[in-house]
């Protein structure tokens, strides 16, 4: 009985039954800046979550922030501080917010918002430089690269 | 003795090395061909709130990409000038007129760089040195406009920028062309695209920090057309602003659009009082 419901919310969603505990990112609630809820009800892999930190095309943390930890990866950028330690100074949920939406921790952040779709200015697709349809858009990140990153950061102790 | 001066200069180049790649140069003065004296930091202009000194892209450079530029035979864009004075000495049209019929020569036209983006009277609107050139085309040698950040005209701002070398930046941005120079500074603070970043972010906020392998300047356009070591080729003002803007994942404007024009009456006015520098050498 219980199953025959989870499927037919599954068909009203129009996505897939591993997807369904995702939460959207506008349904992502922040409580001073912090995120209390895993975004897909799954741990982070840590592995996976050093790639997205170091990827161009993904989180390309390091093009801000100096990681020592990263060191094998070339050219680490300036304009935020490193993240040496950011596992002890703060909680995964607060990790999760920062990485989420950056904005709702440190007001006007440079930092971009990874896990969000909307309230762009003149938003592209991709790295085109075309104008891409609001309602196309993905976050930067998916729920589980967040967490991945979420993650990874927590090993960065001091 | 020769020990102690050997040592003494290890120390030297110990110390340049521990101040790290992101200095290197920053404190050099630009002459070109042991002549011409480039002013690369200067007081800020006053309507700049938030810095004090301005700065040429050519201070951020490598030492490699910064001597590329102290002598025309190793300027790689001096090759596109010398190709701007051909096309300023070709005829076209249905005058029969070239540039030179006119102007006589490009030196004849020194200073004008310096100043444009221009507010221009008959047009109402502010003037590139693009729409200029493209004016004296259509109206007055029957000829078609130029593609605007095409090669020819490519060329000949090149060549018009370094009869200016040496001379100050120095555009109007009050009077007439007060309003366009307040929409482009809205466009340099606004942030755009997925990554939601401004102009000023960037070249405001964070210059002299790497972003990732990049030692961000301040973006001053005084020494444009720009030869970049990167594509081989000379590239225009509009095209930087483009790539930069797509950058943060944004819709672009096209070259040669109000916005962009805006944008670099803006941005040159940033550079008031650095010198002409184009064609310059980045990377
Ligand atoms: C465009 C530059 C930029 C990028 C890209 C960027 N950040 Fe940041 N980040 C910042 C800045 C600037 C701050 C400082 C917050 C502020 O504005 O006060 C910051 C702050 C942080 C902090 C808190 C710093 C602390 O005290 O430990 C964490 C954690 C962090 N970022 C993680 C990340 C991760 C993970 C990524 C990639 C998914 C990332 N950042 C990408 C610029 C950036
Ligand atoms: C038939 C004569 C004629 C021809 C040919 C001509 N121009 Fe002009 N040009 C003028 C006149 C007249 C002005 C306007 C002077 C003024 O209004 O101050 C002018 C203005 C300019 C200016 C702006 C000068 C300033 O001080 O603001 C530039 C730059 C310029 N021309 C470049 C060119 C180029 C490059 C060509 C060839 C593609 C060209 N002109 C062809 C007559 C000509
Ligand atoms: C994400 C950071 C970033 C943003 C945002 C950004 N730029 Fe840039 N820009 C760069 C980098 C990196 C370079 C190459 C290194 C340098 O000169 O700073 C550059 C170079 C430039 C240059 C060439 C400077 C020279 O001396 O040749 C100009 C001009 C410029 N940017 C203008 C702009 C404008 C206008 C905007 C806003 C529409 C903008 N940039 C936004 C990163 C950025």
């Amino acid at each position: 009985m219980k199953r025959t419901f989870v499927a037919a919310a599954v068909v009203m969603a129009g996505t897939f039954p591993a997807l369904a505990e995702v939460v959207a990112p506008a349904a992502v609630t922040y409580a001073d800046g912090a995120v209390a809820q895993s975004l897909t009800g799954q741990a982070g892999n840590a592995d996976a979550g050093r790639t997205v930190m170091t990827t161009r095309g993904l989180g390309n943390c390091i093009a801000c922030h100096q990681v020592t930890a990263l060191e094998d990866f070339p050219f680490h950028g300036e304009v935020g501080p490193s993240l040496d330690g950011a596992g002890d100074r703060w909680t995964q949920e607060e990790l999760r917010g920062i990485v989420a939406n950056a904005k709702m921790m440190f007001d006007g952040t440079i930092m971009p918002a990874f896990y969000k779709k909307s309230g762009y200015v003149r938003p592209g697709d991709g790295y085109t430089g075309k104008a891409a349809k609001e309602e196309d858009l993905e976050p930067l990140l998916t729920a589980q690269q967040v967490e991945d990153v979420v993650a990874y950061l927590a090993t960065l102790t001091e | 003795m020769r020990k102690m001066m050997t040592s003494v200069a290890a120390m030297t180049a110990a110390i340049a090395l521990a101040a790290g790649a992101a200095s290197a140069g920053q404190e050099d003065n630009l002459v070109v061909n042991e002549e011409i004296e480039i002013v690369v930091r200067t007081d800020a202009p006053a309507h700049m709130e938030n810095v004090d000194t301005i700065y040429s892209g050519w201070t951020f450079r490598s030492d490699e990409t910064q001597a590329l530029q102290m002598d025309d035979f190793d300027n790689p864009g001096m090759i596109f000038v010398d190709m701007g004075r051909e096309v300023f000495d070709a005829a076209a049209g249905s005058e029969g007129k070239s540039c030179a019929s006119c102007h006589e020569s490009p030196e004849n036209l020194k200073g004008v760089k310096a100043v444009y983006p221009k507010w221009n009277d008959q047009a109402e609107e502010v003037y590139t040195i693009e729409m200029q050139i493209n004016e004296c085309r259509t109206d007055r040698m029957g000829a078609e406009k130029l593609k605007y950040n095409g090669g020819d005209m490519t060329n000949l701002v090149a060549l018009l920028a370094s009869v200016s070398r040496g001379m100050p930046v120095n555009v109007a941005i009050d009077g007439p062309a007060q309003s366009t120079w307040e929409w482009g500074k809205e466009l340099y603070y606004s942030r755009t695209g997925q990554l939601e970043l401004s102009c000023a972010n960037c070249h405001e906020d964070n210059y002299d920090n790497m972003i990732r392998a990049d030692h961000l300047s301040q973006g001053q356009i005084n020494g444009f057309p720009a030869y970049r070591l990167k594509n081989a080729k000379l590239n225009t003002v509009h095209d930087r602003f483009k790539g930069c803007v797509r950058d943060t994942r944004a819709e672009t404007y096209a070259p040669a659009s109000p916005e962009f024009v805006a944008l670099e009456l803006y941005l040159s006015s940033r550079g008031n009082g650095l010198s002409v520098e184009g064609p310059s050498v980045r990377n």
